[in-house]
């Protein structure tokens, strides 16, 4: 005897679509209009009708960070918010913080202390470390962990992630325990010879 | 014609870049969120977005679709799924990748049987990616369920001898001598089952393809996250019959691999697919639960013997392991051999054997086979050192072996003593109590040392990469490679700086698209030396032919200075007995009139050194733990991972590796394990939220310790490569720290607070 | 995730007149466990209320002493509030353990109360989940079920209310304030979050329409000798093995007044009145508080063993009660094992 699986509808409505609606969003600083349902994440809003792809899809579920953006300076998912209430709010991404050429204090320490890999999570990083520095708590290495760790970094950045931001956060005068970099030169190898 | 002058020797010249700490050139885009990953890039016309459906179930068959109500919804363009998805390719060799194991690759939504849970089964296809979201939500599938089994340990009967038939795959080495007699005899012995389920990939990027239909023909430009554009190219051509020209793949930055991109996903067939059949442009996204539903590290059960004599040498050793595998193909790592490769014993035995169960076909994953085997075996060591009356370290030490005992051959190089010795130097090891249970901190917490090493391959394989060097100066490489997050992209730009002696800032390395000269997929710590030495080559080869112009040019200071015999740097080709015997490059460029100066390069694994040499990587890894015993809380407070892994071509991005390797590490030791029901024959955690991986607050100090080696027969750029040496050691020696402070052996991954209760 | 309206409410009135008018409807706060719920597909309401405009997000001090905090006030801003962090050193601390920065600084007070449970099968619409779709079944009986609860639980359900500032809430015995169709009225904390039993798609005793306006606090605070004690499975941003909220009174070495909560073990904040009487008028003890800790697992059910099973909480938990318990009394402080916040190791 075989089981059936047999999917019960979801919705006791028929499928119904609410048309979209003009939504202005405040985004780095300037009004940006688009149409959309109140459906659209704000994630959404940003990486596939304003085409700000520097925040960073990683799960669309609140459990990774990667999405992080600053809501009148405050670090928030972006995945989990729907864009629609946001506007009127003051929206800064990653893009909004610095660009290519001209990177924040906190971009470049991203890049000269190589705190990612992949980089998929790093605008996520960036934008929470941020709100760290905006929200004035966190001064210890062990603070800084505990508040950068709504953000995973699955290629394992996170020792160089605190340098990062320990050193912006104290203005460069931070001293890190974080772990050393030991190189013991080349001594004459040759191939060793079977036993 | 300008005089040329002779650069005068300096200390530190801005073309001597390789084995500096030079900040990756990718960078800035990286920071700044310029970088546009697979889901990112936009295309010519609108763009239409794919929603994938899994199975609810893990065994059966569809029975219906009622496709027709999602198609009634204003916006859906199509439901794909095996009811109307024209048959492609007939023959399973045109659905296998460079990488597919032996068997039958899975073919998305090709026939109604379900084979695993959450196998995708169809596809919605809408104007907008809430809609086509929307619409797959309210698509009704009806199926037949049959008795599903997901247990491993219910078919370790059903066992059978793993087969070759995937690239890289080393069978297990041949028994030596009389292990039972040998183990029976020894005065000290231990013997274990070590455990770990299944895991998961997991990199921070969903897979995800955005498909730019072209509307010349079948043209498309194929934006697919993967660790290997031309290995995504390959499988499609064969699969929709497209030429190269048709299915360009490009990938131009991709948001972590671990091994899950090292085969075209289903993203990329189904995006592919639909554009084929809409003629139009079509983005496909995985969600994180579709990341759980394909490949994984494989659920391993295994059992080591070992025994020593009175004096801690080995005797006899044992390696045995059982990995699952799906029903349609035979995925197989090397497990067990690493094993023989770190310690010889007179008496051996080690076996690899699969059983098949109803999940995907388990997946290459950081370490793969060798993070299994490791795990299993200095955790064994560490037992067997203690019962030998050793000091761990010492043990190691006591069993170091110069030669590989499992082929009888040489290492080209191994400098694995050295990591002993630097990193116990760094750990402080001396200070270790060797009684466990005996050392505390201020706060009265147990704490533990342990120690433990890994092996790695030091591989190759075939790369090609094409130099131009341009009349203003700049010089652009290109290869098909991929940039997970190694440093490919920095590495590289060092590499061909290096070699024709330019600055840094004059130099672009592009990658990731199957326009450019092919590379393998990026795995197996190979890229490096790989795709370094074709670099390296074709910057060489433009620097024969520039050589040659320079001395066509009127009265050259080179005349008569062989290739061999020239050096660049500094942006001149200097003769190597007199240095002021030199051109500039921008020079001989202005001279020749040439608008380029381009050349190919390749390299590949020289086959006599194969046979004649083993090549590997090593490292030792030192870990300080602290337990909360009451409560079974676990912390990693300090690492030392020491590695000799040939040269080091960037000590900024290869710590970065060895890094996030140690933290791959920490996480397979304490956190990771996919739960599987097997009542429903389904992964349960399958998101970010229960599927634990560490964050920031985890990790603690760790230093990186690198002991270089200088090996020109593994590598003709002396280079093995770090992408997986990193995580080796890291869980055993976190197991044998965590034995060192509490006096319980744990043999199950991972390493919850409940199993120290 | 389904398609919906939304209209954006500006006063508590007009937000439950808004919902109430709309079939289907559901309050959005600040939507970090909705809008989770609506893109897997768990909840499908086809008109949300937006709260965000409402003026609830006032903390603010009661003429009893106590205080006041405003549904629609941030976690971020309820911990890090002046007046919490110095009277309720144990909820601004508790709050902190929970989520994210990122999290804290969108979720709502009233949000917080009604976030929905992490257990496995009610997350997975592939799976039989009574709380989900009644009558289905309850798949985490048997299967992975480290998620789940040992106290309280019924053979329909044995999932856990997953929130960290509840558990602070239920030991500070505060008083959730709604607002429905019918009017205002007060819920004591004990009396918000049910047992499963038979209808474990209930997590609360809210009736149809009401929304939360506010928590309120006793003057109460135990800012002298509290703990909030958080076991998970890494060091941040996991839900909670087992926690232990304490809020204690000492004289010298004597519990004049003791509450606690547990969190991560039932359907609901775990509190254990009898438990409380015991550690009230005695002397600090371990010995003192094996027995209370075994009191409040007397009626624990376990379901399987191993690491995927929970039958570990148990004991987990009694070792949960005792540490939490001595630290409140020795310390007045949060110390959290899985977090060196003030230590360097």
């Amino acid at each position: 005897m075989s089981l059936q699986f047999i999917q019960e509808p979801l919705d006791k409505t028929a499928p119904r679509v609410v048309p979209a609606q003009s939504v202005t969003l405040n985004v780095n600083g300037q009004d940006r209009t688009i149409q959309i349902a109140p459906w659209t994440s704000l994630l959404d809003a940003l990486r596939e009708y304003l085409d700000l792809t520097g925040t960073k899809k990683g799960c669309d579920h609140g459990q990774c960070g990667a999405c992080t953006v600053l809501v009148d300076g405050k670090r928030i998912n972006s995945c989990l918010a729907l864009a629609t209430v946001y506007q009127g709010k003051k929206i800064q991404t990653i893009e909004g913080l610095g660009t290519e050429d001209n990177l924040s204090p906190l971009q470049q320490a991203f890049v000269d202390h190589d705190a990612f890999q992949c980089g998929y999570c790093t605008p996520g990083q960036i934008c929470s470390a941020q709100g760290l520095i905006n929200e004035g708590r966190c001064k210890t290495e062990d603070e800084v962990r505990e508040h950068m760790s709504g953000n995973l970094c699955r290629c394992g950045a996170y020792t160089n992630i605190l340098s990062a931001v320990m050193e912006v956060l104290h203005d460069g005068e931070a001293v890190v325990d974080n772990g050393v970099l030991i190189t013991v030169p080349v001594a004459s190898t040759k191939a060793s010879s079977v036993e | 014609m300008s005089q040329t002058i002779a650069t005068p020797p300096t200390v530190r010249l801005d073309s001597d870049v390789i084995g500096k700490p030079i900040n990756r050139t990718d960078g800035p885009a990286k920071v700044s969120g310029a970088a546009k990953y697979a889901a990112e890039f936009g295309v010519t016309g609108p763009l239409w977005y794919g929603y994938i459906v899994n199975s609810p179930v893990a065994k059966g068959k569809i029975t219906k679709i009622h496709a027709d109500e999602v198609l009634a919804i204003p916006g859906v363009q199509q439901v794909f799924s095996h009811e109307n998805v024209p048959s492609f390719a007939w023959f399973d060799r045109s659905y296998k990748d460079d990488v597919a194991p032996g068997g039958s690759p899975f073919r998305p939504l090709h026939e109604p049987e379900i084979m695993f849970s959450l196998q995708p089964v169809a596809l919605v296809v809408a104007d907008t990616f809430e809609l086509a979201r929307y619409a797959a939500s309210v698509l009704r599938i009806e199926y037949e369920v049959e008795k599903h089994n997901t247990d491993l340990e219910s078919v370790i009967d059903e066992a059978y001898d793993a087969p070759k038939g995937k690239t890289g795959f080393m069978p297990p080495p041949k028994p030596k001598g009389d292990m039972d007699k040998a183990y029976q005899e020894a005065p000290h012995k231990i013997a274990g089952e070590y455990i770990h389920h299944a895991q998961h990939q997991n990199p921070m990027e969903m897979f995800a393809t955005t498909v730019d239909w072209l509307g010349d023909g079948k043209k498309m430009k194929i934006y697919d996250k993967t660790q290997g554009a031309p290995n995504v190219q390959q499988y499609l051509m064969k699969i929709f019959s497209l030429s190269s020209d048709e299915a360009r793949v490009i990938s131009k930055f991709t948001g972590g691999g671990f091994g899950s991109g090292l085969r075209p996903q289903y993203q990329v067939f189904l995006a592919v697919m639909a554009a084929l059949e809409l003629e139009h442009s079509v983005r496909v996204v995985m969600t994180r639960t579709q990341m759980f539903s394909f490949g994984h590290r494989p659920h391993t059960l295994q059992k080591l013997r070992i025994a020593s004599d009175d004096l801690g040498h080995i005797q006899a050793l044992e390696h045995k392991a059982l990995a699952e595998t799906s029903q349609f193909e035979n995925a197989t790592e090397t497990v067990v051999n690493w094993t023989g490769i770190l310690y010889n014993s007179p008496n051996t035995n080690f076996d690899y054997q699969l059983s098949k169960i109803d999940v995907f076909t388990p997946l290459d994953m950081r370490a793969p086979g060798a993070a299994t085997g490791n795990f299993a075996s200095e955790s064994a060591i560490d037992e067997l050192s203690y019962k030998a009356g050793k000091d761990p370290l010492d043990f190691r030490l006591l069993n170091y072996t110069y030669s590989d005992p499992t082929e009888n051959k040489p290492f080209t190089s191994k400098r694995l003593d050295d990591c002993y010795h630097e990193g116990a130097a760094r750990f402080g090891w001396d200070q270790r109590n060797p009684e466990p249970r005996s050392m505390r901190d201020e706060k009265g917490m147990l704490v533990g040392w342990g120690v433990a090493a890994g092996c790695w391959d030091a591989s190759m394989q075939k790369a090609a990469a094409k130099a131009v060097l341009s009349a203003d100066g700049h010089l652009t490489v290109s290869s098909a490679t991929n940039d997970q997050g190694a440093g490919t992209y920095v590495i590289m730009t060092q590499m061909a700086a290096q070699t024709l002696g330019l600055p840094m800032q004059q130099v672009t390395f592009s990658l990731g698209d199957t326009n450019m000269p092919a590379a393998p997929v990026q795995g197996g710590s190979w890229t490096a030396n790989s795709v370094g030495a074709a670099v390296k080559d074709a910057c060489q080869e433009v620097g024969k032919k520039l050589l040659k112009l320079a001395q066509k040019m009127d009265d050259s200071p080179l005349a008569g200075v062989d290739f061999e015999d020239a050096q660049f740097v500094d942006g001149h080709i200097r003769a190597n007995e007199d240095i002021t015997r030199s051109v500039a490059i921008a020079d001989i460029l202005a001279a020749s009139g040439e608008d380029k100066i381009e050349a190919d390069g390749k390299a590949g694994p020289n086959p006599i050194n194969q046979l004649k040499y083993s090549m590997h990587s090593h490292n030792a890894v030192f870990v300080e733990v602290k337990v909360d015993e009451d409560l079974g809380t676990i912390h990693v407070t300090r690492v030392v991972n020491a590695v000799a892994a040939g040269r080091i071509m960037n000590p900024k991005t290869a710590r970065s590796q060895v890094l996030g390797g140690t933290v791959w590490g920490l996480s397979m030791a304490m956190m990771e394990e996919t739960y599987l029901n097997n009542e429903l024959g389904r992964y349960m955690n399958h998101n970010y939220a229960e599927y634990h991986i560490p964050v920031n607050a985890d990790i603690h100090k760790i230093d990186v310790i690198f002991v270089e080696e200088e090996d020109d027969i593994a590598s003709p750029i002396g280079v093995k490569g770090v992408g997986e040496i990193g995580m080796l050691g890291v869980t055993a020696a976190i197991a044998n720290a965590v034995y060192h402070a509490t006096g319980k052996r744990v043999r199950e991954l991972p390493l919850t607070s409940d199993k120290l209760l | 995730m389904n398609s919906f309206t939304l209209t954006q409410a500006t006063a508590a009135d007009e937000a439950v007149r808004d919902l109430t008018s709309h079939d289907g409807a559901a309050y959005l706060g600040g939507g970090t466990n909705l809008v989770d719920l609506m893109k897997y597909n768990l909840e499908r309401p086809t008109h949300l209320t937006s709260l965000g405009l409402l003026p609830l997000t006032d903390i603010t001090s009661l003429p009893d002493g106590g205080l006041r905090l405003g549904a629609l006030a941030t976690n971020a801003d309820t911990a890090w509030h002046p007046e919490v962090e110095k009277r309720y050193p144990l909820l601004s601390q508790t709050i902190l353990a929970g989520a994210t920065p990122q999290l804290r600084n969108a979720a709502t007070n009233g949000g917080n109360l009604n976030q929905r449970t992490r257990c496995y099968y009610f997350y997975d619409l592939a799976t039989p989940c009574n709380k989900r779709e009644p009558g289905t079944g309850c798949s985490a009986l048997t299967g992975p079920n480290r998620v789940c609860g040992v106290l309280g639980t019924s053979e329909s359900c044995i999932a856990t209310q997953p929130s960290d500032m509840c558990v602070a809430l239920a030991a500070l015995e505060a008083v959730v304030r709604v607002q429905g169709p019918d009017g205002e009225r007060t819920i004591k904390f004990d009396d918000y979050h049910r047992l499963p039993g038979d209808h474990p798609e209930k997590d609360n005793t809210l009736k149809p329409g009401e929304l939360v306006t506010a928590i309120d606090l006793p003057e109460e605070g135990y800012a002298d000798h509290f703990t909030y004690l958080k076991l998970r499975d890494r060091s941040s941003y996991a839900f909670a093995l087992v926690s232990v909220a304490v809020g204690l009174k000492m004289n010298g070495n004597t519990i004049e007044k003791a509450r606690f909560a547990l969190g991560g073990v039932a359907h609901k904040p775990w509190r254990d009145q009898e438990a409380e009487k015991m550690l009230e008028g005695q002397t600090a003890s371990p010995d003192l508080f094996r027995q209370v800790a075994a009191k409040v697992f007397a009626e624990a059910k376990g379901y399987g063993e191993g690491s995927l099973h929970n039958s570990f909480k148990i004991e987990l938990g009694k070792r949960a009660i005792v540490r939490a318990l001595k630290q409140s009394t020795e310390m007045s402080q949060v110390v959290n094992p899985n977090v060196f916040l003030n230590s360097n190791p």
